[in-house]
């Protein structure tokens, strides 16, 4: 076996990589840029090599870096993770000729995968099932225009060498080809650096599943099941889970068949990834092969109680696979969210800074956390901004989802903006607690993007009985400051009036009556069990949350909950099941008098163009006097390599323009104003 | 008997009406609640005791001789806020527009003074038109008479402000010498003269709104020390605040019972300074981290935002904290951080509150600016009030702490007790730079000579083991341990007795 393994990749999935190694006895040699100085992943390596500065391709792209460091240090072996190099053919040969083993599939296996419609050639040839469509190169608009009316509309215009949903546009009618193929071009070629387009079908209601195979070099190729991760939000996988909900054994059998018959066709070894869509008729058509070790990987792990990792690593030893396909089970069900710094609130904008407070679930049996940060950590505009993939596992689907959902109730993150109410809000869907997925469940469920709105804040009186208890903890404590009169200390009563701002329809009160257990008074206040009085309810809380604990975890009426909660000025913000609300409590004469408080709207800021998130101006397409109408492009920011178009919300005309091209923007910064 | 008692209650009744149910509407339509409301929301449930309801003005000038109501437009007296005693009045602009006669500064007089004896706080919630005009000089003298006692009560009880409405002209004066001024957005202004005067002497065209309001004063002039959304916000937040201070300048400040552990480490202090020294991090994070529960009262947050005070507790006992903000400035001292920052110094030495200090400090803001309006002495300002404080003095240098500015922060020359550096601190004369090219002036040109003599001087004084080795540092500790360095050092600085040689008063340069 190997001594040393150097991981050729940062974040998740290099700590994720290092914990087989540890597991195995191997050492491992962590790489590293500038801004991942202080990472994780750094931190928990036997070594650690600087690579170059941030951005990736003067650090984890530079091949002769990263050759360098495996013989510096003695690595025998390299893992890539996924992404960077992973698929990248000049490195598998810069290391074949260093004599340093690259743990993954042989460079041929990936180059003729890697181009999308040389696969797609290759896998009708294994008479693998696949989508209809235009399997040479696209010159131009023109051309694309022709092809796509061959196909028949819908189609899916896609860069050869794309991945990640980076380069891909749906068009449903010519003038949508018109418009999007030029720009997913630019996006391919600044992107991949490879500017090769191609058409396909597509196909709606469709579902994406995906096989797991693996090979060793002794002529064994299996497939471990299915994944499927239909959840996708702008072609981003954002819920993944397997197995899948909808597949019956048969179709399971013929995918992973399938998918072991293409494999061997380009004589694949290590673990790979067949890409299906599924139709509902549960027709299968081949996507593509992914010839790396996927993100979603974990659910894998999880229902077959393999260690992908560790496979790869034996199987680069030139080992053979322990298991035949008979052995390979399905054992209960597991689920992932790819927990990503992003805010839902704001149509996904990434977000990034220092991770302020970062306390993830705690991990058992029920919940795994692959991370690559840590509180003080950064979230950096140079890489991926994922921050952790949240796994669950239960005997059920119902339970895997029960489990997941409590792991994402007690995530804490402070500091960059975070998807987690939006993973528990799809959570909550009837579509998808029944199982009835589709790539396009998020454009169907949030047609409007996400709000607020969208969160399940139905039944608020769980949250408010705790908000009421802890409060009242507060009052009390406050109450035993030093220095009081004796006997004049103030008598805390017990009916209070919880307002919760409603945002839209303003503040809503409930009258509460808080009847908090003896002993909690007498543990100091701190300890929050006791009886709330909600209208004609009475809600039974009992807890040992105290003053310090950002999370409240106890009994609720009955339900184990886990609810965050923080102070905000004289109220409070709680959050649980990705819903939030502001709650001041107020004793009945303090919300008599509040009742008398005017309301004040917020600033109207509508007039100005705010750049949604932090990144480069790279085009203002208007002029100051200028009359745009709703719908309208008005200016381009570039972030995260993704291009997002700025359009006017309404009629207007603009007064000033703030930015310039070229210019960096913080998030809200003025870019310009509206009459 | 019982006619008797019910005279009574009718009269109090009528006193509790102030100027009758029709002006309290119109005061509560303005978003603004009544005077005896106000304290209702301050004080503890029923432990307000009025004094004076039945005091009316003497004025016959004007047919004033006609109209008296009882209170004559200020309530006054004591109650508690959790417990503890404190003094109010509170104007009532139902009656007579609030405006201040003789009678109405004799009763705010009464509760100052008693305050004095007791040693308990005095509060003042401002609505008031100014000068009862009818009574003249006789008013005037009242404003003068409060004025006094404000001077005197200083540095005995705590004084504190909340202007809930109008205050103009002379009336400005007695907020001004209380400790602290909070304001309430959009129904309260303060202004020596009002917009109609402005406009007729400078011909400026301003609104009350802009002269005086709430956010004005927070952020532009500094006069306010918080603005508020509304006055219930306003007093809820102003219980919240009374909760850190202590009764009078005998006190020990208030504690609370507390489950933070003295011990708590937070590792995630250890990556707080970014590698860039040019790369601005937020203070702000760290005081949340080092105090209990995170639980810090932010004082002025929207002016001279490059210096952070404001008020938290270590082990349930209020401290003061003083902190340089990188974010703003690069966390440099100007005239208005100095005299922000000098202010709170001086404020808790009063009344032995002890002071921590996280200093990342690149020097004095350099400008025509800053020299013709005085940054030698309003400096000066920040540098007396650290020297002269006597309470216990905890200094923790984060990063910067260049030249003057470093003698400034709480340094161990001003006898500081405790001063902590991280392993990021650079303590020197000035940056690297700016240093190598006084020294080696010769080697301008020479651009490797110059990076080389700056590597060279980073290396000798871009680390705070230079001060350590001087003894001005006491100990180079682990970002992550702070709070427990902290705690430590001020439960051992418990039982300190320092003072400072007899005089009648110092000659701070004002």
């Amino acid at each position: 076996m190997f001594k040393k393994i150097l991981i050729a990749n940062r974040g998740e999935i290099a700590c994720r990589v290092i914990k087989t190694c540890r597991k195995m006895g191997i050492k491992t040699v962590a790489v590293y840029s500038d801004a991942d100085k202080e990472a994780m992943h750094v931190q928990m390596a036997d070594e650690a090599v600087h690579i170059g500065e941030s951005q990736a391709a003067k650090s984890y792209l530079l091949i002769d870096r990263i050759v360098k460091a495996c013989k510096d240090t003695g690595a025998e072996a390299v893992h890539p993770g996924y992404g960077f190099l992973s698929e990248n053919r000049a490195f598998q040969e810069a290391l074949a000729k260093a004599k340093i083993i690259f743990i993954g599939p042989d460079a041929h296996a990936i180059q003729a995968m890697g181009d999308k419609i040389e696969s797609k050639k290759l896998a009708s040839k294994a008479k693998v099932s696949t989508v209809p469509g235009f399997m040479g190169v696209i010159k131009d608009v023109a051309h694309a225009k022709k092809i796509a009316k061959e196909v028949g509309y819908p189609v899916m215009m896609k860069a050869s060498a794309g991945g990640g949903g980076k380069g891909m546009r749906i068009a449903r009618n010519e003038s949508e080809v018109q418009e999007g193929f030029e720009r997913s071009q630019a996006e391919a070629k600044s992107s991949f650096g490879d500017d090769r387009m191609f058409i396909e079908k597509y196909i709606e209601q469709p579902r994406h599943v995906e096989i797991q195979v693996i090979a060793d070099r002794h002529g064994n190729t299996l497939y471990l099941n299915e994944r499927e991760c239909s959840i996708q939000r702008r072609h981003q996988k954002v819920i993944e889970e397997a197995p899948s909900p909808f597949l019956d054994a048969k179709t399971r059998k013929a995918m992973g068949e399938q998918a072991v018959a293409l494999a061997k066709a380009v004589k694949y070894v290590s673990a790979g990834t067949v890409e299906f869509i599924v139709d509902t008729k549960r027709n299968f058509y081949f996507l593509e092969m992914n010839t790396r070790l996927q993100v979603e990987h974990p659910v894998t792990e999880l229902i077959t109680g393999l260690d992908l990792v560790e496979l790869m690593i034996r199987i680069a030893n030139n080992e053979k696979l322990p298991f035949k396909q008979k052995d390979v089970k399905i054992n209960g069900w597991a689920l992932e969210s790819r927990v990503y710094a992003e805010d839902p609130y704001r149509n996904f904008l990434p977000s990034t800074g220092r991770l302020v407070r970062y306390i993830p679930p705690a991990e058992n049996k029920n919940v795994r956390v692959d991370t690559g940060v840590q509180e003080g950590g950064e979230i950096s505009v140079f890489y991926d901004p994922m921050i952790a993939k949240l796994c669950s596992w239960g005997k059920t689907r119902k339970e895997a989802t029960a489990h997941m959902r409590k792991a994402l109730d007690s995530y804490y993150i402070r500091g960059v903006s975070h998807n987690i109410p939006f993973l528990a809000s799809v959570l909550g869907k009837k579509k998808f607690v029944d199982g009835q997925l589709s790539t396009n469940f998020i454009a169907e469920e949030y047609p409007n993007g996400f709000s607020d709105r969208d969160l399940p804040a139905a039944e608020p009186e769980p949250l408010l009985a705790v908000a009421a208890l802890v409060h009242h903890a507060y009052v009390r404590r406050a109450a035993a400051i030093s220095g009081q009169i004796p006997r004049h200390g103030r008598k805390v009563p017990s009916d209070w009036v919880m307002a919760i701002d409603t945002h839209a329809d303003g503040e809503k009160e409930f009258p509460v009556t808080v009847t908090p257990d003896h002993d909690a008074i007498e543990n100091g206040g701190g300890i929050a069990s006791g009886a709330i009085k909600i209208g004609k309810k009475i809600i039974k809380v009992s807890s040992d949350w105290i003053f310090t604990t950002p999370l409240f975890v106890g009994e609720v009426a009955g339900e184990f909950m886990t609810i965050q909660i923080e102070r905000r000025g004289v109220g409070y913000r709680l959050s649980h099941a990705g819903s939030q609300i502001d709650v001041v409590v107020y004793t009945v004469r303090e919300a008599e008098l509040a009742r008398l408080m005017p309301h004040k709207p917020p600033p109207d800021l509508s007039k100005f163009l705010l750049s949604p998130m932090p990144g480069l101006l790279v085009s203002l397409a208007v002029k100051e006097g200028q009359e745009v109408k709703a719908g309208e492009t008005l200016a381009i920011v570039e972030a995260m390599k993704m291009q997002n178009v700025l359009k006017a919300e309404r009629d207007g005309v603009v007064k000033k323009i703030y930015g310039e091209a070229g210019a960096s923007l913080a998030v809200d910064e003025m870019i310009l104003e509206f009459c | 008997m019982s006619e008797i008692i019910q005279r009574l209650e009718a009269k109090r009744a009528a006193a509790r009406q102030g100027g009758g149910q029709q002006r309290i509407n119109t005061q509560h339509g303005k978003g603004k609640l009544s005077a005896r409301e106000r304290i209702e929301l301050l004080f503890d449930e029923g432990s307000f005791e009025e004094w004076d309801m039945f005091v009316e003005h003497r004025c016959e000038d004007f047919g004033m001789g006609e109209t008296r109501i009882p209170g004559d437009g200020v309530v006054t007296g004591y109650g508690t806020i959790n417990g503890r005693p404190m003094f109010i009045y509170s104007q009532d602009f139902t009656v007579f527009g609030g405006s201040l006669s003789e009678s109405h500064a004799k009763k705010i007089l009464k509760i100052m003074e008693k305050a004095i004896q007791v040693g308990a706080p005095v509060i003042g919630l401002n609505d008031s038109g100014g000068a009862r005009i009818q009574e003249g000089v006789a008013s005037l003298g009242g404003y003068a008479d409060i004025f006094l006692q404000n001077a005197l009560t200083s540095g005995v009880v705590p004084q504190i402000s909340m202007v809930m409405g109008p205050c103009a002209g002379g009336a400005v004066y007695s907020p001004a010498m209380t400790d602290f001024i909070f304001m309430v957005k959009d129904t309260s202004y303060m202004f020596v003269t009002g917009p109609d005067v402005v406009k007729t002497v400078t011909h400026e065209t301003v609104t009350q709104e802009q002269l005086g309001g709430a956010m004005t004063h927070a952020a532009k002039s500094g006069v306010a020390d918080g603005a508020f959304e509304n006055d219930v916000e306003a007093l809820l937040q102003l219980r919240r605040f009374i909760d850190f201070l202590p009764l009078n300048n005998k006190e020990k400040p208030p504690i609370v019972p507390c489950v933070d552990s003295p011990d708590r480490d937070d590792a995630s202090l250890d990556t707080l300074i970014p590698d860039n020294p040019n790369k601005p991090y937020d203070i702000k994070e760290l005081i949340l981290k080092v105090v209990d529960e995170g639980d810090f009262f932010e004082i002025g947050e929207h002016f001279a935002k490059n210096m952070i005070i404001g008020f938290g507790r270590m082990e349930g006992q209020t401290v003061g904290i003083v902190a340089n903000q990188p974010m703003v400035l690069a966390g440099c001292l100007d005239i208005d951080s100095s005299r922000k920052a000098a202010r709170f110094v001086r404020f808790c030495d009063c009344f032995n509150i002890p002071i921590i200090t996280f200093v990342d400090v690149p020097g004095f803001l350099p400008g025509t600016n800053q020299e013709f309006n005085g940054i030698i002495k309003e400096g000066a300002k920040l540098l007396f009030a650290y020297a002269e404080a006597t309470v216990p003095k905890i200094t923790v240098i984060t990063r910067k702490a260049y030249g003057g500015a470093y003698d400034v922060m709480s340094s161990k020359h001003l006898r500081g007790d405790v001063n902590f550096a991280w392993p990021t601190a650079e303590i020197a004369v000035m940056g690297a730079k700016g240093a190598v090219e006084i020294i080696f002036r010769a080697d301008i040109g020479d651009k490797k000579k110059i990076a080389e003599r700056t590597k060279e001087y980073e290396e000798r004084f871009a680390n705070p083991f230079r001060a350590a080795n001087y003894g001005f540092i006491d100990d180079v500790i682990m970002p992550h341990g702070t709070r427990r360095r902290i705690c430590r050092s001020l439960a051992m600085l418990k039982t300190k007795d320092l003072k400072n040689p007899w005089k009648k008063h110092d000659n701070i340069p004002l």
